[in-house]
Formats: C-alpha cells, sequence, structure tokens
C-alpha cells in the first residue's frame, strides 16, 4: 500500500509536463485569440480593450467572407466524395489480390509524403490555363488540345455556377420565398475544382490504405457465409462489406474534413485567393487581414469561426468514440 | 530515487524552462529602454528580402563596403525570401511586436513605414543623421516629404523604383511601324491594330493580384494627373467622383484586351510574353529592365504610359532605426553608408533600380536606368499605390480585394463604391 501513492505522483509527474505545455500552448493560445477577436485591435499595436461581437458582425457582414464560406462548402463537399469514392475504389481493386500489390499500394500512398505547397506548385503548372487564342499551353490543357477535347480555364476560371433568377426553378423559388438561393453566394465555384482534384490526388492513396486496412479486418468466413446464402459479389458488398466498413469512412471523414477546412498552404501555393475570390478560403482570408492588413482582432475572429467549424465535426466524433471505448 | 522519477522531474524541470521564457514579457516597444546594456560584441543585424539576383549582389556590396570601413563588426544577413516582401512583412511583424527588433529592416517609404511602424511609436527619430550628412539637400523635396512624418525624418531611401513604365518590344513595334501610344484613345487603337496581328495587346501576370492594383494605380494617375492623384490619398480628390469611374472604365476596357491567363501568371512572366513576342506591351515597374538584362533580352523599348508623361510614380526601399535595437551605433554607421553617395552608387546599378539621391554618377548606371534618372530630375514624384507608398499596409489590402473581384466581373460601379468605403475604412476619407 506504500509504493501506491508514491507511483501516483509519479504518473502525475509524468502528465504534468505535457498537460502543462498543452495547457499553454494549445488553449492558453486559444483562449488568447478569443480575447483578441473581442477587441478593438486593428493595426500593429495591441488595442486590448472590449468591442463585443463587432467583429464577427462585420466578418458575416462581408462579402468576401461569405464567398469564402461558400468555397469552403463546395470544397468539402466535393474533395470528400471524390477521396472517398477514388480511395474505396482503389482498395476494392487492390483487395482482389493483384499481383505486385505492395508495389502498388506505396503508389497510391507516397503523394501523401509530399507537402500541399509542393502539390500546389506542381498542380499550378499542370493546371495552368494558357493562352488558346495563340497556342500558348502548357499542362494538361497541351493533352486536352491534342485529343481535341475543349480546353479548361482551370483555376483562372471565374464562373460560378448558380440557379438562375430568372428561370423556371429559379422562379418557383423566388415565389416560395427562397429567392436568395438564386444568387452566386449559393453558387458553385468552377475554379474551386481544380483545387479539389490536387487535394484528391495527394489524399486519396491514404483513404485507399485506410479502406484497406478496414477491408482486411473483414473475416472472409462473413463473405463466404453471403455467397452460401445465394448473394451476388455486389449484395455482399452492399449488405456485408460496405456496413462494416461505417466506422472507417467516419474515421475518414474526421480526418479529411478538418484538413479541408483549415485548407492553405495548397491554395496559398496554387492559386491564391483566384479570380473575383472564386478559390479564396478562410485561412488565407484570415493570413492575409492578420499579417497583411494588420487587422489583428478581425483575423482572430476568422480564426476562432475555424476553430468553431473544425469543432462541429470534431467534438461529436469524440463523444461518440469515447462512449464507444467506455462500451468496450 | 528511481529512475522513472528522474526522467519526470527533467521533463518537468524543461517544461518549466519553455515556460518561464514563453511567459517572459517583450519588451514594450513604446517605452524605450535606455542604455540598452553596452554590446561587448559588435553585430548588425539587417533584415531583407532581398534573397535572389542584382537585388542580393547590391546588398552584398553594400556589406562589402561596411566591412571595410568596420571590419570588427560582424553582419548577420536575415532574409526572407519572397517577391515584394510578401513572406518577409509577417516575419518582420511577429519579430518587432514580440520585442525582438533586427538592428535594421528594409520596408518601403511612405504610409508602409510611417502607418505601419512610425505612427505606432517602434521606430527612432534620424533628424540628427540628416542634418550631419546634409541629406536635406541632395534628396528631393518629394521624397523628404514622403518619409517625415510630425516633422521628423524616419527612415533612409538608398535606391528609387518607377512604377510607371510601359515595356515593349522594339523589334514587334519597329517591323508593324507602331509607336508607343501617349494616350489612352492612342493605346486602345494600337490594341485593336496588335489584336488583328494576332499579338496578346498587354501582357498581364496579376497572381496575389498586386500587379492588377498596379496597373489601377498607373491608371489613376494618367487619368487624374499628378495632383488630383495625390489627393486620393489625402481624401481631397473623391473616389466617388468622376474621374475614378473614368479610371475604372479605362481600366475594363484595357483588361479586355489582356492575356485571359493573367491570373495564372507572374509579372515576369508576363514579360516572358512581350520578350517572345506574343504579347505587344506590358505595364510594370522597372525591376522589368533588371529582368530583360538577366534573361539577355536587349531589343526592351519603354515609355510613359498613356497620360504619366512628366509623372513619376515612385516607390523605394529604405532602412530606418528601430525602437531597441540591439546595436544603435552600428545601425547608425549603416545608414550613413545606405545614405552616401558612394554606397548608392555601388549598390544601385547591380539592383536596378536608380539612387534617391541626386547626384550619382550617370555613367555608372544602363540605358534605361540613365533615362529613369533624367525624368526623376525633372517629374512630379507621386507615391506609389501597390507598393506601400501612398496608402497604409491595411488599406492596400482593401484595394486588393475591391480589384480582386473587378478584374473578373468589371463592376465599374460596385468597384468605386467599394473604393470609397475602403478610404472610409482607412480613416482618411468622412
Amino acid at each position: 500500500m506504500r509504493h501506491l501513492p508514491w507511483d501516483r505522483i509519479i504518473s502525475v509527474l509524468v502528465i504534468l509536463p505535457s498537460a502543462l505545455a498543452v495547457g499553454v500552448f494549445v488553449y492558453g493560445f486559444i483562449a488568447w485569440s478569443g480575447w483578441v477577436s473581442l477587441s478593438n485591435w486593428d493595426g500593429l499595436r495591441p488595442d486590448l480593450s472590449w468591442s463585443g461581437f463587432v467583429n464577427y458582425a462585420r466578418l458575416f457582414a462581408n462579402p468576401r467572407f461569405q464567398i469564402d464560406i461558400r468555397n469552403t462548402i463546395v470544397f468539402t463537399i466535393s474533395f470528400l466524395s471524390a477521396c472517398i469514392l477514388l480511395g474505396l475504389g482503389l482498395a476494392i481493386l487492390l483487395d482482389q489480390g493483384v499481383r505486385g500489390e505492395n508495389v502498388f499500394r506505396s503508389l497510391f500512398l507516397f503523394p501523401m509524403a509530399i507537402s500541399f505547397i509542393v502539390t500546389g506548385v506542381t498542380w499550378r503548372w499542370l493546371l495552368a490555363p494558357g493562352d488558346p487564342t495563340t497556342g500558348r499551353l502548357t499542362g494538361i490543357n497541351v493533352l486536352l488540345n491534342g485529343l481535341n477535347l475543349p480546353l479548361s480555364q482551370w483555376y483562372t476560371d471565374p464562373t460560378v455556377l448558380y440557379i438562375q433568377p430568372t428561370g423556371e426553378f429559379g422562379q418557383f423559388l423566388g415565389r416560395i420565398g427562397l429567392g436568395f438561393l438564386t444568387t452566386p453566394n449559393f453558387g458553385i465555384p468552377v475554379a474551386m475544382f481544380s483545387i479539389v482534384i490536387a487535394a484528391t490526388w495527394q489524399m486519396s492513396g491514404y483513404v485507399m490504405a485506410m479502406y484497406l486496412a478496414g477491408l482486411r479486418g473483414i473475416p472472409e468466413e462473413l463473405r463466404e457465409a453471403a455467397r452460401v446464402d445465394g448473394a451476388d459479389e455486389w449484395q455482399v458488398y452492399r449488405h456485408i462489406v460496405f456496413p462494416l466498413l461505417r466506422p472507417i469512412t467516419l474515421s475518414v471523414v474526421i480526418i479529411l474534413g478538418h484538413i479541408s477546412l483549415k485548407i492553405f498552404d495548397l491554395v496559398a501555393a496554387m492559386s491564391k485567393k483566384g479570380p473575383g475570390f472564386a478559390t479564396d478560403v478562410p485561412a488565407y482570408f484570415m493570413f492575409e487581414t492578420t499579417f497583411q492588413g494588420d487587422h489583428y482582432a478581425q483575423g482572430a475572429s476568422i480564426a476562432i469561426f475555424l476553430l468553431l467549424s473544425v469543432s462541429l465535426l470534431v467534438i461529436p466524433y469524440l463523444i461518440y468514440s469515447t462512449r464507444r471505448e467506455a462500451e468496450l | 530515487m528511481s529512475r522513472n522519477t528522474l526522467w519526470s522531474l527533467l521533463g518537468l524541470m524543461l517544461v518549466a524552462v519553455l515556460f518561464l521564457s514563453a511567459c517572459a514579457p517583450p519588451a514594450p516597444a513604446a517605452t524605450p529602454t535606455p542604455a540598452a546594456p553596452a554590446p561587448t560584441e559588435k553585430k548588425l543585424e539587417i533584415f531583407s528580402w532581398w534573397t535572389t539576383g542584382g537585388e542580393a549582389a547590391g546588398l552584398l556590396k553594400l556589406f562589402d563596403m561596411y566591412k571595410q570601413k568596420f571590419p570588427d563588426v560582424e553582419i548577420i544577413n536575415a532574409t526572407v525570401a519572397g517577391g515584394a516582401g510578401f513572406e518577409a512583412k509577417p516575419a518582420l511583424k511577429a519579430r518587432m511586436l514580440g520585442g525582438d527588433p533586427p538592428d535594421s529592416f528594409q520596408v518601403h517609404m511612405g504610409h508602409e513605414l510611417i502607418d505601419t511602424w512610425v505612427t505606432t511609436g517602434y521606430m527612432e527619430p534620424l533628424d540628427d543623421l540628416f542634418k550631419e550628412e546634409g541629406w536635406e539637400k541632395v534628396f528631393p523635396s518629394g521624397v523628404l516629404a514622403i518619409i517625415s512624418y510630425n516633422g521628423s525624418y524616419w527612415s533612409v531611401p538608398v535606391n528609387i523604383h518607377r512604377a510607371n513604365v510601359l515595356w515593349y518590344n522594339k523589334k514587334v513595334f519597329e517591323a508593324n511601324g507602331w509607336k508607343p501610344p501617349t494616350t489612352f484613345d492612342e493605346f486602345f487603337t494600337l490594341a485593336e491594330a496588335m489584336k488583328a496581328k494576332g499579338i496578346t495587346p498587354l501582357a498581364l501576370g496579376d497572381v496575389g493580384i498586386w500587379a492588377s492594383t498596379h496597373l489601377f494605380e498607373v491608371i489613376l494617375a494618367g487619368t487624374l494627373g499628378a495632383e488630383k492623384y495625390n489627393g486620393l490619398w489625402t481624401g481631397q480628390t473623391d473616389w466617388n467622383g468622376p474621374e475614378v469611374k473614368q479610371a475604372l472604365d479605362t481600366m475594363a476596357k484595357m483588361l479586355e484586351y489582356a492575356n485571359p491567363d493573367h491570373s495564372a501568371l507572374s509579372w515576369d512572366q508576363a514579360n516572358d510574353l512581350v520578350i517572345q513576342g506574343k504579347a505587344g506591351m506590358t505595364i510594370m515597374g522597372d525591376w522589368v529592365d533588371a529582368d530583360n538584362l538577366a534573361k539577355g533580352f536587349a531589343d526592351s523599348g519603354w515609355a510613359p504610359p498613356p497620360g504619366t508623361q512628366g509623372i513619376f510614380v515612385a516607390l523605394s526601399d529604405t532602412f530606418g532605426l528601430p525602437k531597441n535595437a540591439p546595436h544603435p551605433q552600428q545601425v547608425r554607421e549603416w545608414l550613413r553608408l545606405v545614405g552616401s553617395k558612394a554606397g548608392q552608387e555601388a549598390f544601385n546599378p547591380v539592383k536596378g533600380s536608380i539612387c534617391a539621391r541626386n547626384d550619382c554618377d550617370a555613367n555608372l548606371f544602363g540605358p534605361y536606368l540613365q533615362s529613369a534618372m533624367q525624368d526623376w530630375a525633372k517629374d512630379a514624384i507621386v507615391p506609389s499605390l501597390a507598393h506601400g507608398a501612398a496608402a497604409s499596409e491595411s488599406w492596400v489590402t482593401l484595394i486588393n480585394d475591391v480589384m480582386t473581384v473587378f478584374v473578373t466581373d468589371r463592376d465599374v460601379a460596385k468597384a468605386q463604391a467599394g473604393l470609397a468605403q475602403a478610404c472610409k475604412d482607412a480613416g482618411v476619407c468622412k
């Protein structure tokens, strides 16, 4: 019995350094950002006087920020679905027992080892629009041109697809009081898909690895049993494999989701804010507002918004997984 | 004591040290601590974003000259790479706010210096230095006005760049019998002729948008003239007025003659189009001259862009003395060198800029720079917007946002309203 309290002390002592470090450098700084976001700090000299929620009100009224939210939603949805579809597809193909699986697995996984900056610079060139009128082309557009396919402006395309208020559906929305849906703020910026392509190229291999691990964890007996019961191959996947992969999908959504909400480096290297903010994202807006514009309080409010939006994704997951651990 | 305990105690101590050092309050910049401990070792740390080509070579020349005079001083070349100081400025701000200023740093003259660092109390005045060196006589009054605030001088300009230059390919122009346009009407007539020949009339590379803001400031100067252009930055010229609208109209029309992929290119890639003869002209600052020399392009022609004859839209790199700089004595000597005739004559021909002083030997410079020196001596000098001279960084950021939307939708009314609002947000317009 004499040993127990001593063990306790040691365990506390061992935990304390990292708890302290995390406490100060993570939670302390979060609190600091939160405080700054509620202050009047505009310009280089700190001014921490209380301003209330003025910065947040101004933020949500800012047209650039409204565009940023639209872009983030479009990016997150298309990036996640592309990665999951591609990753799952690759994993299923690899799971068929192809020869040289190791080679393929590494091949698809390698892009993840590259930083987003390198990916951004590379894809910036690959997807460079060039100038079709003078035939000055680079990258993928050379390929498209050679195949006589229409060229794309890629990340320099200012087009935003949205429901036209004059169209039949737009008029219908207007009549039932949803006319606000017929504005570009509820549209889809075409340029964003170039960023999605680059991000998917980088991250889909990682998703594949996760799904592959999940597939390997499904006992062959389950599939066999289903086949014995007369299920065809599609039904095996539909009713056995996909349901068992659901926890993996959840992890993928959490991991890719928080990357996608916070994305900065890829956009900064590839297209920055893009034509008419077509590829602007909150993190890039935060960088410019804070470190170029010196609007520190405004920048902090964007940072806190980012934190809260990521929390919306991560906290339910943490609650869910701790509850599951407790059940086990 | 068991082994585990020892380790955990060590870890605890490490964190405690980290914690304390993180919590040590930064020296407040507003109240200069007099008599900083006499530096036992002589050092000089110079912060800049001059990392490539001529600019880095020019900086090293200045360092060599300094070392010859003061061989016992160790120079620390603190650079952060990236065009126009895009990455360097945030790094500098972090150091200054954290109470760890470099001895001296590169900063654009004008509001970037004054609004960011002087009004906030981070700099020392340099009046005594200007008197001792007689700089009030050798720097043009336009420059002295831009670097002063509250009756004091705050930095020493080392060079001058011109923002309003129209660059063209002489061979292409001669082959077609074209002349550089002097009015906007001539510009558009010429642009039509170029288009008919399959040449992109205007090369633009505005990745990161500043090149479009740059183009806009040149059009503003060409439309409003020097005096009204200056009034924009003091609130005397109305941003809602007809001239600003006219400038925006002109810009919208010009953009129709620009390469469609401008938002994917940088300014030097746009210049490549002119070099290759694929584009007719580009409107860009005179760092294009250094780019042409580096690329071995000798057929470059230059002229003031439409409407800006007799106007010199200027920007300048300057060095100052931050409060609490660790080695102020060495900095003063550095500033003396930077402002001296010998220092500027060594630096500028390599950097591809002209001297801020008006007594440099013209023979040391190439043909473009010689012509720029002549214009510098007689033109009306006005500050550049895109390069920090005319407006505070926060104002420039707001204008950049307006430009980002404008180059895409070309909605003149919306852009003009945005510009007027930006002037209000910057606290200049009522």
